[in-house]
């Protein structure tokens, strides 16, 4: 299939593709490495009037180290975050869950930004965000705000990045002391989106577990984070026992799917086994 | 075997037969300089797009394709009325029973939509992008009427009808009863006086072909000829399929199959859009191009499989099999095409498997319901049936509490028994099941694993492990015209081929077997160079065009080599014969004091004499000097009919691990040792095994087309409707043994489908296995994570899949912002 | 339309194309290289794999707009001179193709890979492919064409791929010609 036809346009700084997105008419779709969108615009599941196109813009790519955090540009693609050394010196979970993203074509032009933005249930990089208390930098026409993970992921699809606004850039804040972090991903076929999957962080001193925090890839229409674990988890031994007990908390309060895939149940089910897996081994267990 | 000893005796290395040669194919396939059939530019050439129907079933109320007409690039639009009096009906070419119903089948619908995707309009423009930008704007009513779908329901009584002019959804009812053919004894008796009946009830789910190329389709008329270029399988069946349908003249029409990419039985069809093309080239004059897109394939390129199987089986308490007795529910789709009803009357012979049943009772009843009509795909009844046998014979062996591997030795055929008559009345010609079945327990090193299985049981691992067997038969080398004929087939099942000796002796091979990735090319030069010894490279397979290839029946049902190339090999026996005639005369010699070999004939007893027949060659293009009342010419051509099937056979086993906490299911290793008879390329042989694993496993593990409550596949991607990539897939461990056919003159038995076929029961069987001992009688193809979930911790085989939103249709620009960020 | 200037397979062109015309279409039907295909709509298949500025794409989901000013190559442009890629050659001799339809996206995503991990393991080439549907060859073949091409690109075969059983009458495991 071949997509609608749309005006396009190619901004080479972000205040051009601010106007160009303000010119671009009633529903304009923002192209960073287009490998959703694309497919998408193809089946004409979208059919956008406008298209601005990201890829010439300067200054979203990169990863960059700014004291206390390590600075992702949007527009980084998976496969620059699979090379950087900063992401693996500072953020391992990152690269360990981009590299479970899509296949390596895909990875070398879908971005880093473009997949928080879109938000896919499914999606990968977003629990992993959640999971790091990362921040995304908006930019818009009133200008730079700065908004926390826990605010950035509203409903299904839907981010705080509002109409009229760009992400620039994910802040993702260094952490101090002995952290183990792992990336658990659950689905039938290589390519496949996840079907449950969990990104674990968890902080280990003297045999205890002193901060977990725990995301969940589509266990809802936005990624969650696993609260009553982490709260059984904060100061616990660190034991197999230990962690299996938490995790049977993991499905608590969600309200997963049903699909093609897994119906609910069995979501909220893997929650728990993967919950598990993931801490124990984000825990050295 | 005496009558193929000669050829197929121990390969030497002169020898081309048995020799892994690099395909000759290769060298366009793999710089990008291929024919495919979407490749095709013609000067005016004009583009299709087809609206289709969103809608399972209704009555078309009012078709408006005004606003499309006005389009920009738009040519034409052709709607179901505007072709209603030319487009005849596509033909279904096996009437399996005398009062079969056939509804008909309009390439384009007319008043009524009876699946979703059905042609309604189609849209001519100059462009492809103008094409489809206009189908968007055919504005088309539908009344709904109600959807038909599950084949239990719409066999009961007062279900409602897909086709309301007809009486029910019952296409067909089949019955094969060995009692009453003679070739078995009474099942009731059998069943009535067994220790022991196992009934189950399988689910063979619909698959798609999925092969890699989409279908494409290019018409150009000349005057009052057509040439049709299409991405299919059976050029020459088209061709007087597509001439009976249009009332185009077969001369006047010739098809072209360029470089087909794979088929698997899903191009062995005549398309509605074929005819289409071939209707709207005819209204325009105008050359037209077709070109599906994956959605489009998946929706209507016909689909696979969709049985419902009720199988019971009769032992006594040794383990002595008494009867088989098989009731089939078999989804048709919404119509009949080409060989939609036969499918599973193909099979009905191959439900005894390798086993000597002494009763045997089949029964079937073709059902309509509201979607894409199935046919052939890879096996074509045959891995329905394996897959019935070979699981049911091990939920007998657990019935009996007997090792399945011992049940199967008890029951199956032995060596020395060949050629067996079995109680489907099928001569298997020869094998030897012990053989294959130790070389195969060997390649999976049986032992440690089972001992390993034993370990993780007693330990209660949450990764189990399990041992799959089938051992399976087929029957290939389709078909005797004769048999076919029996079974009221509407074509026969022979192969032609002929053989041009050019005057700088190279050699043209012409075969009526239309390949589309089978490497005829390559081993039909093998064969003709150990025929006529001449050169490997000096030989050229032409194929796929009507009009150099004029008599073929085509590639399906692991035919080619066995009918296709055996006719190959009696076109060079009548090549050599003729030139003998003209050696003799050249030499001054008799006829019978000739021997030829290594593409030399000499005079016996008299070394240092001999003529090429690449010599002969030029000599008789020259013709200056042969005898008297023989014609200039040693080209030849041959039809072979075979007198029998041919019946490659194997073992196959699948170890496979059960993570019980999560039912995600990993197959730990898979050794399989196949006999296919003579084996004339052994990669190619080996390619085709691993091809076909990959699709019987694809079946047993991922793939499933699955249609919504209204009707509508849910599956429509590759997003959704898995087809496995390499790393879901294992290592194959393969190997063979030989027993040649004996019915034709290579020994070759068929290879294309023997993966397809074996692997699916040996996978579940592997499954099962795992968790039996946690109470799992039975999980639902494909074995998704849940339903082995469920079949472990809530019982049943895993139930449905919740058709609901998948990821491909979650990304809807209605629910998104209008101004998302950067998409991934 | 869109000005855009490409350089495909060594040669320039500059063109104006509609925005929403997709890179292989672009190459297919402005440029003639058919040699690459399309196999679907949702970047599942890899069939139309092409290297974009030195990396593996799939054609069906860049824009030819985002080509502009980049270098793409295709199957078409990988063999240098009358030589085969290793890659091409290692497919013949592996028997790592049949209906050849995912052959040149699945060509142009090994070279890649190779490019990344000169010496993958089997299960290392697996996961590097696992953007490609092949229907044809169950895939074993193809990883060992992908193998047997990294060793012959390290510098000759090593002998740790055991080569497609090459010119023996069959199988290793097969029990006599009857």
């Amino acid at each position: 299939m071949i997509p609608a036809p749309f005006a396009y346009a190619r901004p080479t700084t972000v205040d051009e593709a601010l106007q160009a997105i303000a010119d671009g008419g009633e529903d304009v779709k923002v192209l960073a490495g287009g490998q959703s969108l694309i497919p998408v615009m193809r089946l004409r599941l979208a059919a956008p009037e406008t298209v601005v196109d990201l890829g010439k813009v300067e200054g979203l790519r990169g990863v960059r180290d700014d004291g206390d955090a390590i600075v992702i540009g949007a527009m980084t693609t998976h496969s620059d975050v699979l090379a950087d050394p900063l992401i693996a010196e500072h953020a391992p979970l990152i690269a360990e869950a981009t590299g479970t993203v899509a296949d390596r074509q895909v990875r070398h032009r879908g971005t880093f930004g473009g997949a928080l933005v879109h938000a896919d249930p499914a999606g990968d990089l977003p629990a992993v965000a959640l999971a790091l208390d990362a921040e995304f930098v908006i930019v818009g026409p009133g200008g730079r705000r700065t908004v926390p993970a826990s605010e950035f992921f509203l409903d299904y699809l839907t981010t705080a990045v509002g109409e009229g606004e760009l992400l620039v850039e994910v802040r993702v804040p260094k952490l101090a002391g002995s952290w183990g972090m792992h990336y658990e991903k659950f689905n039938r076929v290589a390519q496949a989106w996840s079907i449950v999957a969990v990104a674990a962080v968890v902080r280990r001193e003297n045999g205890r577990i002193t901060e977990a925090r725990v995301g969940l890839t589509n266990m809802g229409p936005t990624p969650l984070r696993a609260r009553q674990v982490e709260e059984a988890l904060a100061g616990a031994e660190a034991t197999a026992e230990a962690v299996a007990a938490a995790s049977e908390r993991a499905a608590d309060g969600t309200e997963p799917s049903s699909d093609l895939n897994a119906q609910a149940d069995y979501r909220q089910h893997l929650a728990r086994v993967l919950t598990r897996r993931a801490v124990s081994t984000a825990a050295g267990l | 075997m005496t009558a193929v000893e000669e050829r197929t005796g121990t390969p030497g290395p002169d020898k081309e037969i048995g020799k892994a040669r690099r395909r000759k194919e290769d060298a366009r396939l793999i710089t990008g300089r291929t024919t495919w059939t979407d490749n095709m530019v013609l000067p005016g050439m004009l583009h299709l797009a087809v609206v289709r129907s969103p809608v399972a079933h209704a009555r078309i109320t009012n078709v408006d394709v005004t606003a499309a007409r006005e389009a920009p690039g738009v040519v034409a639009v052709f709607t179901g009325r505007d072709l209603a009096d030319e487009q005849g009906s596509l033909p279904c070419a096996w009437p399996v029973t005398p009062d079969m119903v056939n509804p008909g089948h309009p390439s384009i619908a007319v008043d009524q939509v009876n699946h979703v995707g059905e042609a309604v309009a189609v849209i001519v423009a100059r462009s492809k992008a103008a094409a489809q930008d206009a189908v968007e704007l055919a504005d088309i009513d539908y009344e709904p009427l109600p959807v038909v779908l599950d084949m239990e329901q719409a066999v009961a009584e007062g279900a409602d009808l897909v086709h309301d002019h007809l009486e029910s959804n019952t296409s067909y009812h089949f019955v094969f009863d060995a009692g009453e053919t003679g070739t078995g004894g009474d099942t009731e008796q059998a069943f009535s006086g067994a220790d022991v009946v196992v009934s189950r009830r399988f689910v063979q789910q619909r698959l798609i072909p999925a092969f890699m190329e989409p279908r494409s389709a290019v018409v150009q008329p000349q005057g009052d000829n057509y040439t049709l270029w299409s991405s299919t399988q059976i050029p020459h069946i088209l061709r007087v399929m597509a001439a009976m349908v249009t009332g185009i003249p077969e001369h006047k029409l010739r098809v072209i199959a360029p470089d087909v990419g794979g088929g698997f039985g899903g191009k062995l069809q005549v398309n509605p859009e074929e005819i289409l093309c071939l209707l709207i080239a005819r209204r325009l004059g105008k050359p037209v191009k077709w070109t599906e897109t994956r959605s489009e394939s998946l929706m209507t390129a016909h689909h696979g499989r969709d049985q419902i199987q009720y199988v019971d089986v009769a032992a006594d308490r040794e383990g002595n099999i008494l009867g088989l007795r098989v009731r089939l529910l078999a989804d048709m789709g919404a119509y009949l095409r080409l060989i939609t009803p036969g499918v599973p009357a193909l099979g009905a012979f191959m439900y005894p498997g390798i086993y000597k049943f002494p009763a045997y009772r089949f029964e079937c009843d073709g059902v309509f319901t509201n979607k894409v009509p199935t046919d052939a795909y890879r096996g074509a009844g045959r891995p329905e049936a394996t897959f019935a046998i070979e699981r049911i014979m091990d939920e007998l062996a657990v019935e009996l509490g007997m090792d399945p591997l011992e049940l199967r030795r008890k029951n199956w055929i032995d060596a020395a028994e060949f050629p067996f008559t079995t109680v489907a009345g099928l001569a298997y010609d020869s094998g030897d099941y012990e053989t294959a079945t130790q070389q195969a327990l060997e390649l999976l090193g049986y032992d440690e694993l089972r001992e390993e299985q034993r370990r993780r049981r007693e330990s209660n691992d949450p990764v189990q492990l399990g041992i799959g067997i089938s051992t399976f038969t087929e029957m290939c080398g389709l078909a005797p015209s004769r048999v076919l004929g029996s079974l009221a087939f509407g074509a026969g099942g022979w192969e032609s081929a002929s053989i041009r000796m050019l005057p700088t002796g190279k050699v043209e091979v012409v075969t009526g077997s239309t390949p589309h990735g089978q490497g005829h090319e390559t081993a039909w030069s093998q064969l003709v160079a150990d025929s006529l010894g001449v050169p490997f490279e000096d030989v050229e397979v032409l194929h796929g065009d009507t009009a150099i290839s004029s008599r073929g029946l085509d590639t399906y049902g692991s035919r080619s080599l066995v009918v296709g190339g055996s006719a190959v090999v009696k076109a060079a026996d009548k090549v050599i014969a003729k030139a003998r005639r003209i050696a003799a005369h050249l030499l001054e010699a008799s006829e019978d004091d000739l021997e030829f070999s290594g593409g030399k004939f000499s005079v016996r007893g008299t070394p240092g004499t001999g003529l090429g027949i690449q010599e002969i060659a030029l000599a008789i293009f020259a013709a200056h000097d042969y005898p008297e009342g023989i014609e200039p010419s040693i080209d030849a051509e041959a039809t072979f009919d075979p007198e029998n099937f041919s019946f490659p056979h194997g073992t196959h086993l699948c170890a496979m691990e059960v993570d019980t906490e999560t039912g995600f299911v990993k197959i730990r290793k898979y050794a399989s040792v196949d006999d296919v008879g003579t084996i004339v390329n052994p990669l190619i042989v080996e390619g085709q095994v691993h091809g076909g694993l990959a699709q019987g496993i694809a079946q047993a593990l991922y793939e499933e087309a699955i249609y919504d409550d209204d009707g509508n596949l849910t599956t429509g991607t590759f997003v959704d409707y898995l087809v496995p990539a390499a790393s879901d897939l294992p290592h194959f461990d393969t190997g063979n043994t030989v027993h040649a056919a004996p019915g034709n003159p290579i020994g070759a038995k068929g290879v294309g489908e023997a993966g397809c076929i074996a692997s699916t029961p040996a996978v579940v069987n592997a499954a099962l296995d795992a968790v039996r001992h946690l109470g799992v009688q039975d999980i639902r193809m494909p074995l998704t994570p849940e339903r082995v979930w469920r079949a472990i911790h809530q019982g049943g085989d895993g139930g449905d899949r919740a058709p609901a939103r998948s990821n491909a249709q979650a990304v809807d620009s209605s629910d998104a912002p209008s101004t998302s960020g950067g998409a991934l | 339309m869109t000005p855009i200037t490409v350089r495909v397979d060594g040669a320039t062109y500059a063109d104006d194309v509609e925005p929403r015309t997709l890179l292989v279409h672009y190459l297919r039907e402005q440029l003639g290289k058919v040699g690459t295909v399309v196999g679907c709509d949702t970047s599942n298949c890899g069939a139309c794999t092409v290297h974009l500025d030195g990396e593996a794409v799939k054609s069906c989901t860049v824009l030819a707009v985002q080509a502009d000013g980049c270098e793409v190559t295709t199957i078409e442009g990988v063999a240098s001179g009358g030589d085969l890629h290793p890659v091409q050659k290692a497919f013949n001799e592996m028997h790592g193709l049949q209906c050849g339809y995912c052959t040149p996206g699945m060509i142009m995503a090994s070279i890649d890979l190779l490019e990344d991990n000169p010496d993958p393991s089997d299960d290392e080439v697996r996961e590097g492919i696992e953007g490609n549907l092949c229907r044809c060859t169950g895939y074993q073949n193809i990883v060992r064409a992908v193998r047997h091409a990294a060793a012959e690109m390290r510098g000759g075969a090593d002998g740790h791929v055991v080569p497609a059983q090459v010119d023996t009458a069959a199988a290793p495991h097969v029990v006599g010609q009857a």
